[in-house]
């Protein structure tokens, strides 16, 4: 069965279970027990994370609305760009020379018209005007020392945190993919890149104190056949879109097919957005497994970063 | 004599029946001895796995609490056996540590180093997979259960298949790329290196650990490690993340900084 049969089999198995709501079909379970999620998957989706304005509160493309739209994004946003050799366009880092492009992998066809569906719009809330105050500070900081030293850089350039793995989980530019493994009491979610998640489901709960942790601290509980992770305690840093140390994610995972979970999210942080926001999207079982990441061993994106800052200033200065 | 061999003998099979009772272990849904939990090590292994003295800071200026404590190694008969030039590039290595160590750029421990470094492992363990999520670098391992499959490409961390040999998990592991480390002394092995790794239950909260190194390229004989993991009992105990890519940054990135910025001050934390 090719991949693209297995995510419309997928597609119209969500359709069925979405119109009957009934009839818990039969999933595989663990030995243990608990209904079985393990397995690789892809996190690469057709919907994008926010919706066109264009389509207001329109949650589902019509599957020839769908081919249309999943053409262009797959197609034109993701294609090689036509350079001519030799020239300075032509040397710039192209995520389908290297096989890392959206449509490289398995990408799941998703008749949303967004991953947000909290709001009805499919829009991500405005930040606060503190979060905005807070993310305007930040920036200020940063301010031409963006190139100074390591620490000035990005956290996902730096080896720390991907949003590939963060909760909420959602696809990036590539690698976005992650395996679930269960044992009796864990379930562990390892992204591609980034740092395992080890989430305890024997019923302990979030302590009301948590040690700040760049991923955070998540327990999870099963609910029916539905995985319910709740994180929180987040390092100040990891900000994920602009939130706060107060972000509190809740995540739902469920088996929908053999080749499908769906993944569904909620954020809430009062200092960064008025109402709570979260979305859906499925994860689509990959033919494979996943090979070690190892960020920082071969982070030569950070020393090309810097020294082509240092080259940069050595340049102006013989201006 | 017939009579004292007879109640030896008596006496051994008391003996080892009284051991069976005490080394009542946790057991899987399978009947295989379950080997989760958050383990450490209690050694000087990290330091050095042969027998060693307690020697000065590799930076003088560190004083007694960076020193290297002193330790009775974890060596089966003591010395590693090197092959003349690899014995050479072992104290080279040693020499440079304070530059050279993979741990000091915070790189993935491979193994065996991850097992004995100075932080907690936590094993997961289902009939298919054994993973191990070590502290030190979020070192991640998954251990195919009855698995062949082959290294298909060289990693830090090395390519693992386990099977259970009786009560002991026995693992191999392959495809390592030879950029680790065995320890802060300046011991290693190359990419070469075959390591059986040997997991057995001493008890509810010891795990005996051993590795046999295989590396004809580097030593004379494989050679073998042996340690015990003690549990950690704490209630509800939580591995915290280590991340420790910001505290390599200005050893790694430091040469390329702007000139006249600082590094983040010592004592910060992250």
């Amino acid at each position: 069965m090719n991949r693209q049969a297995v995510t419309i089999a997928g597609l119209a198995a969500i359709a069925a279970a979405a119109a009957a709501n009934a009839q818990a079909p039969k999933h595989p379970r663990t030995a243990w027990g608990d209904p079985d999620i393990s397995g690789a998957y892809a996190e690469f989706t057709t919907a994008p994370l926010e919706r066109d304005p264009k389509y207001g509160d329109k949650e589902f493309f019509t599957p020839e609305e769908h081919e249309e739209f999943a053409k262009q994004r797959l197609t034109l946003q993701f294609a090689d760009d036509d350079t001519e050799p030799g020239t300075q366009a032509d040397v710039h880092y192209s995520m389908g020379q290297f096989a890392l492009s959206e449509n490289e992998g398995v990408t799941s066809l998703n008749l949303r018209t967004s991953i947000v569906t909290q709001p009805k719009n499919g829009r991500i809330p405005a930040l606060t005007p503190a979060a905005v105050a807070r993310r305007d500070a930040i920036a200020a900081a940063r301010k031409g020392r963006e190139f100074d030293g390591p620490e000035t850089r990005s956290l996902t350039e730096r080896c720390i945190v991907w949003t590939s793995t963060l909760a909420p989980i959602l696809p990036r530019g590539y690698n976005s993919n992650l395996q679930i493994f269960q044992s009796p009491g864990y379930v562990i979610i390892q992204g591609e890149m980034g740092d395992p998640r080890m989430i305890p489901t024997d019923g302990r709960k979030l302590p009301d104190k948590l040690l700040p942790q760049w991923n955070g601290t998540s327990v999870g509980r099963w609910e029916g056949d539905t995985f319910v992770i709740e994180t929180a305690g987040f390092h100040p840093e990891t900000a994920w879109r602009n939130s706060s140390e107060k972000l509190r994610v809740t995540e739902r995972i469920k088996r929908v097919d053999d080749d499908t979970l769906e993944y569904a999210f909620t954020v809430a942080d009062p200092d960064t957005w008025a109402e709570p926001w979260g979305g859906v999207y499925p994860l689509t079982a990959l033919d494979g497994l996943l090979y070690e990441y190892a960020c920082t061993e071969g982070n030569y994106g950070m020393a090309n970063i810097l020294s082509g800052a240092r080259t940069a200033e050595r340049e102006a200065a013989k201006q | 004599m017939k009579r004292l061999a007879t109640a030896a003998g008596a006496l051994l099979a008391i003996l080892t029946a009284r051991a069976e009772v005490l080394t009542e272990v946790p057991r899987a849904a399978d009947g295989h001895p379950d080997l989760s939990g958050v383990w450490q090590t209690l050694n000087t292994a990290h330091w050095n796995l042969e027998p060693h003295v307690s020697a000065y800071p590799v930076v003088i200026e560190l004083g007694a609490q960076f020193a290297v404590p002193p330790g009775h190694g974890v060596v089966e008969g003591g010395a590693i056996p090197y092959l003349p030039d690899a014995l050479a590039e072992r104290q080279r290595r040693f020499e440079n540590r304070l530059t050279d160590d993979p741990e000091g750029k915070c790189y993935l421990g491979g193994v065996p180093r991850s097992t004995y470094m100075p932080y907690p492992l936590q094993i997961f363990q289902n009939p298919r997979d054994v993973v191990i999520v070590y502290q030190f670098a979020t070192g991640f391992r998954r251990i195919f259960v009855d698995g062949k499959e082959e290294a298909p490409l060289d990693a830090w961390m090395g390519w693992s298949n386990g099977r259970w040999d009786g009560d002991t998990f026995v693992v191999t592991v392959t495809g390592l790329n030879g950029l680790t480390w065995l320890d802060r002394a300046g011991n290693y092995a190359s990419g070469n290196a075959r390591i059986t790794e040997r997991y057995s239950l001493l008890g509810p909260n010891h795990l005996q650990y051993e590795a046999t190194i295989d590396d004809p390229t580097v030593f004379s004989r494989p050679w073998t490690i042996r340690m015990p993991l003690y549990r950690i009992v704490d209630e509800d105990y939580r591995m915290l993340e280590f991340k420790c890519e910001p505290y390599a940054e200005e050893k790694i990135y430091g040469h390329l900084r702007k000139p006249g910025t600082e590094a983040p001050a010592g004592g910060q934390s992250r």
